[in-house]
């Protein structure tokens, strides 16, 4: 299960901070009950076929059951080590995606209002999203998943009084 | 001062209601799904109890978890059963408490608040239902902190109203303007307006419009005719008919945009700028200076060539049709200046530092959308008649061709107060954003970006988009860094005021010492 984590790109000059480990297991968790009607449908299939007998037993179901088995391994980690934000004294750095990157700055100067959400799993796994709401068209929500629910409290106070210093 | 509270009790009864009605639909398609002889009532009656329940159990558990905290520094509610979600909205950000009162939870002297950010819409925090006092309470509150912050002089005093009235006039458009623009706004709607006509013909005459041997027997009769002609006849009535289009669709875009721009005027007012246009339905709009956050320069495939260029503001507020409100639909640059300087803008100029997109990203372009052709020229090589999968390779080089010419527009710069950026290669465009005013600042790559050393840069404007494709990455970084000193020097609730001249030389001279890093 667990796996070196990947060098982020050399390109990515200045340290970047990882999320919450548990936020590997929620995402998981999250692609095994992704793939679950996949499974299903493959020992549907499965069953169906073996009526015909056209094909020796558990070749579907079993190639199936290794390709989930893959993913679960692999894509949340790999997700995981996609993720990173940088936590600055007036802007915050969220860096997310595999093949597609992107790399956002919010200055907490424009920041809106602030969500820490919490979903059933994200509880369970004490974990939260802060999400900044800014008032651009593009990146006009911009999510950070996967921070210790203490942290994401604590991020929010520090935006909150950086809204309130500047404001003063 | 920290208070959690929850809100008011009487707004489960709203949310039980609300389960009645949903228990209607059920309770009638049980009650007649339910079989003949007395029982499908009861079964109707049994759903619909069961369902009105069970939504009322999750009004009032939805209701024990909702609570709201009127902070020192902010007003934040936290809802959710299984789910939990918190929002924050700091004082400074709001901007407005709108309270909102249904025919419904009005009988019940409940009301839902909003408070407004500058985000809008949607995303806006919402409490519902609190009693219309301590609705009325939070707003007196909200506006009590806001004036305490507010509590320096503003500088934008309302001037008095005779002066706000008048104004210079900074764009007008005569007839003649009108006719010529008119005449780049070729439109061939009219011959959607004949169909929908002839559809109507079709109605209330006998002659069968979509009948096509009627059609057919009457173009073999006018064919034969013109066929009797001659070559050079022929050519000759095919050119008249495409001059007849030509003058139809002209004459169309002349009528169109006399109706929408007729008597077109611009004014600068102490109250911000003023449109008014239209001459059958004449519309007015007024949009204070401050609320301009970018300005978008259009053109089209001919006009540009002839310098004629169109400028639209873009704001949050939402023109007619379109995104941004158009302020001068058809003027060569000279005349758009000023009005950009009105708003506050300059516009680039000779000294303006372009930056070219990078000549790989010109590269990749052209071979992916050359590569598209080519993949199409197989299966067409294979099953057309020979020589027809020229077509498509013909295409290929057509794309490469174009996209070199469209990197020619592909271009961005930054100065010290805008960010600019243009491309599209028929009809260049550009657009013009303060450094001060953007939101957020983005550096997107898709795989072959990463791979090519390239990125896009999307900047958070209020109201549009702003991007820049193809930009080299350690520029784009670089970019960021200067746009970012910039908004981070200014808080959100100041930008509208005029900026503190030591802040402005600040970000100056942080420019020009990243300027010089670069």
């Amino acid at each position: 299960m667990d796996q070196t984590p990947l060098p982020l790109p050399p390109d990515e000059d200045e340290e970047l901070t990882r999320v919450h480990p548990n936020y590997a297991h929620a995402l998981r968790v999250q692609t095994v009950l992704a793939s679950l009607p996949v499974l299903v449908a493959a020992a549907v299939s499965e069953v169906s076929l073996r009526k015909l007998d056209l094909l020796p037993p558990g070749l579907v179901a079993g190639a199936v059951l290794v390709i989930v088995a893959l993913l679960v391994i692999r894509i949340p980690q790999t997700r995981f080590n996609a993720r990173g934000y940088q936590m600055g004294a007036d802007r915050l750095r969220v860096v997310r995606g595999l093949m597609f990157r992107s790399d956002t700055v919010v200055p907490f100067g424009r920041v809106q209002h602030i969500d820490v959400n919490q979903g059933p799993l994200e509880r369970f796994f004490g974990i939260a999203t802060l999400t900044l709401h800014t008032a651009g068209n593009h990146n006009a929500s911009v999510t950070l998943p996967g921070l210790g629910e203490a942290l994401a409290r604590e991020m929010r106070e520090e935006i909150r009084a950086h809204i309130r210093r500047e404001t003063l | 001062m920290s208070e959690t509270r929850r809100t008011a009790p009487l707004g489960i009864v709203i949310g039980a209601l609300g389960s009645v009605q949903n228990a209607i639909f059920p309770a009638a398609a049980a009650a007649f799904s339910g079989g003949i002889g007395g029982w499908g009532l009861l079964v109707g009656v049994g759903v619909g109890l069961a369902v009105t329940v069970i939504g009322s159990a999750f009004s009032y558990i939805g209701w024990r978890r909702t609570t709201y905290t009127i902070g020192e520094a902010d007003i934040r509610v936290e809802s959710g059963v299984l789910s939990r979600a918190a929002r924050s909205v700091p004082y400074e950000r709001i901007q407005d408490v709108s309270l909102e009162a249904k025919p419904l939870p009005r009988l019940l002297g409940l009301v839902a608040v909003r408070f407004e950010t500058g985000a809008g819409g949607a995303d806006d925090l919402a409490l519902e239902y609190l009693t219309a006092a301590e609705g009325e309470r939070l707003r007196q509150l909200v506006r009590e902190r806001r004036d305490e912050e507010a509590a320096a002089p503003g500088a934008d005093a309302p001037a008095d109203p005779a002066a706000a009235e008048t104004g210079e006039v900074l764009f007008r458009m005569g007839p003649g303007r009108l006719v010529t623009f008119g005449l780049f706004e070729f439109s061939l709607a009219v011959f959607a307006v004949l169909g929908g006509a002839l559809q109507y013909v079709d109605n209330v005459t006998a002659i069968d419009v979509w009948n096509v041997d009627l059609w057919y027997g009457w173009l073999k009769q006018q064919g034969s005719t013109v066929a009797t002609l001659g070559p050079y006849a022929q050519a000759l009535a095919a050119a008249a008919g495409l001059a007849g289009l030509l003058v139809i669709g002209s004459a169309t875009g002349v009528v169109r945009t006399g109706l929408r721009d007729w008597g077109f005027s611009l004014t600068r007012s102490a109250r911000g700028f003023r449109r008014q246009r239209g001459l059958l339905t004449r519309s007015d709009v007024v949009m204070p200076v401050h609320r301009v956050q970018g300005l978008v320069i259009g053109t089209g495939p001919v006009r540009c060539r002839l310098g004629w260029h169109s400028l639209s503001f873009v704001s949050l507020a939402a023109d007619e049709k379109e995104q941004s409100h158009v302020v001068a639909p058809f003027a060569k640059l000279a005349e758009i200046a000023p009005i950009a300087r009105a708003a506050g803008f300059r516009l680039p100029d000779a000294a303006t530092p372009w930056h070219r997109a990078s000549t790989r990203h010109r590269d990749d372009l052209a071979l992916r959308d050359a590569a598209i052709f080519v993949l199409a020229a197989i299966p067409v090589a294979v099953l057309a008649p020979a020589g027809l999968f020229l077509i498509p390779l013909g295409l290929a080089v057509l794309a490469v061709g174009a996209n070199l010419y469209a990197w020619e527009f592909r271009r961005h710069a930054i100065d010290a107060a805008h960010v600019y950026a243009s491309h599209g290669f028929l009809s260049p465009r550009q657009d013009i954003a303060k450094r001060l005013k953007l939101h957020s600042v983005e550096i997107a790559r898709g795989p072959v970006a990463r791979l090519r050393g390239y990125a896009s840069v999307h900047l958070g404007l209020a109201g549009g988009n702003f991007a820049m494709h193809g930009v080299p990455l350690a520029e784009a970084r670089a970019l960021r860094a200067q746009v970012l000193e910039t908004i981070t020097a200014t808080d959100f609730s100041r930008l509208d005021a005029p900026p503190p001249a030591q802040a402005r030389s600040e970000a100056h001279s942080g420019f020009s010492e990243n300027f010089r890093a670069t």
